[in-house]
């Protein structure tokens, strides 16, 4: 074994496990860059999904019926569930839950841009499951298939669960879109609003993403923003249509020869204000995810305490010492 | 921000259904064993994914070197007369 101890060895030894199209695990040696670019990455996914469970949460309490509450519960806490399976495949890499937690809250790290946007009406329930959960699929699909076993196994678990949410959102939008002139109207100004910061989640355009070529490389991404953002317009025309709203792009048609939808680029600069802290809630969700966990603190501070009296009690009754 | 020791980390094990495996499928933390055993059912089987949770503290575990060339794996790599496939044995015999 004292061979692969050599450093050129355990980079060669990397390569070839990547260009195998193999995974890499977590206690196998990797370069130091792609450990970092994962943390990166596996931590702004699974913030996202904690600080995602905010703007539906908004609508808990307000579900127009016992079962739509249900099933906002039930996806609110899928979200809690998905940052859970990420944060333990982003500890893999050497990092604690505890630094994660503080990274989010000083804004060393980041979270999907799309989660500074607010709730404004019931309908965004359904849109987000639709648009916003929608796009998610498209980034995480092919994340299943990803170069780190940890994050790949996370993403195959969430997979599973998103097409619930999708489905939720898409089936709630087709049940306000039967009712009132007033519930439609609602529908189109939720979609209005939500089309362009969800174009937005695939991140800048191709030329502008500095870090795709490498993560490429690395198998930690699959394909580039511009190719799920165009798999993700293509893939909601048919449902826009199916479901009776515009998509407020007026550029947006059918390109026969590209046999791919031509589309308006979201503002750009809004984006980059919205990831740089000026969007309209992330000081709101900051402050809400702090004061949750400075809420909290007494909780887990009673929960350690009683773990230990039980482990002090346990260690009495066996050897009938104290301590 | 108050700063905590870190709960311990469990690694779960869900037996899917009764003939199977309990089978790894991803880690939590907990402050004791109790607590991981109800955190791992909210966790990870929310959708009716298991009849049975191990719960196991990640430090207890005893691993094998990470290395895929260990010298721990080198008896089984030269002894292909454990395979079936080792043995030629004419087509028309049956039911080997």
């Amino acid at each position: 074994m004292t061979d692969t101890l050599q450093p050129d060895n355990l980079a060669l030894d990397f390569d070839r496990t990547i260009e195998r199209h193999d995974r890499i695990e977590p206690r196998d040696w990797m370069p130091e860059k792609y450990r970092a670019t994962l943390v990166r990455q596996v931590a702004q996914h699974a913030h996202s999904e904690i600080i995602g469970m905010q703007p539906e949460g908004n609508w808990i309490t307000r579900a127009p019926s016992l079962r739509r509450k249900a099933i906002l519960l039930a996806k609110v806490q899928d979200e809690a569930g998905h940052g859970l399976y990420l944060y333990s495949a982003c500890e893999t890499l050497g990092v604690t839950r505890a630094e994660l937690t503080e990274k989010l809250i000083s804004g060393k790290q980041k979270y999907s841009s799309i989660f500074n946007y607010p709730t404004l009406s019931y309908a965004d329930v359904g849109t987000i499951g639709w648009l916003v959960d929608g796009a998610a699929i498209c980034n995480q699909v092919p994340l299943c298939r990803t170069s780190y076993g940890p994050y790949g196994r996370a993403m195959i678990r969430i997979c599973k669960e998103e097409s619930f949410h999708q489905r939720q959102g898409f089936e709630l939008l087709m049940t306000m879109m039967s009712g009132t002139d007033e519930q439609r109207a609602m529908v189109q100004e939720s979609v209005d609003r939500f089309w362009w910061p969800s174009l937005m989640m695939f991140g800048p355009p191709d030329a502008e993403s500095p870090n795709t070529a490498q993560s490429m490389a690395w198998g930690i991404k699959r394909d580039t923003n511009d190719d799920l953002r165009q798999k993700f317009v293509d893939m909601s025309v048919p449902q826009a249509e199916a479901l009776g709203v515009t998509l407020p792009d007026p550029a947006l048609r059918w390109n026969e020869e590209r046999g791919h939808h031509d589309f308006s680029q979201p503002d750009w600069e809004e984006f980059a204000a919205v990831v740089a802290g000026s969007g309209p809630c992330n000081a709101q969700r900051i402050a809400h995810r702090k004061r949750a966990l400075d809420e909290g603190a007494w909780v887990r501070e009673a929960a350690t305490a009683f773990a230990a009296s039980e482990a002090g009690a346990a260690h009495t009754a066996a050897t009938g010492e104290t301590r | 921000m108050t700063v905590q020791p870190e709960w311990p980390l469990y690694e779960i094990f869900v037996r899917g259904k009764r003939g199977l495996n309990h089978v790894h499928v991803g880690s939590l933390h907990a402050a004791d064993d109790e607590m991981a055993v109800r955190h791992a059912r909210d966790v990870y089987t929310r959708r009716n994914e298991g009849v049975s949770i191990w719960a196991v503290r990640a430090d207890l575990i005893v691993a094998s070197s990470p290395d895929e060339k260990d010298p721990l794996f080198d008896p089984a790599g030269d002894k292909v007369y454990r395979h079936p496939t080792f043995y030629d044995i004419p087509d028309n015999v049956p039911h080997m």
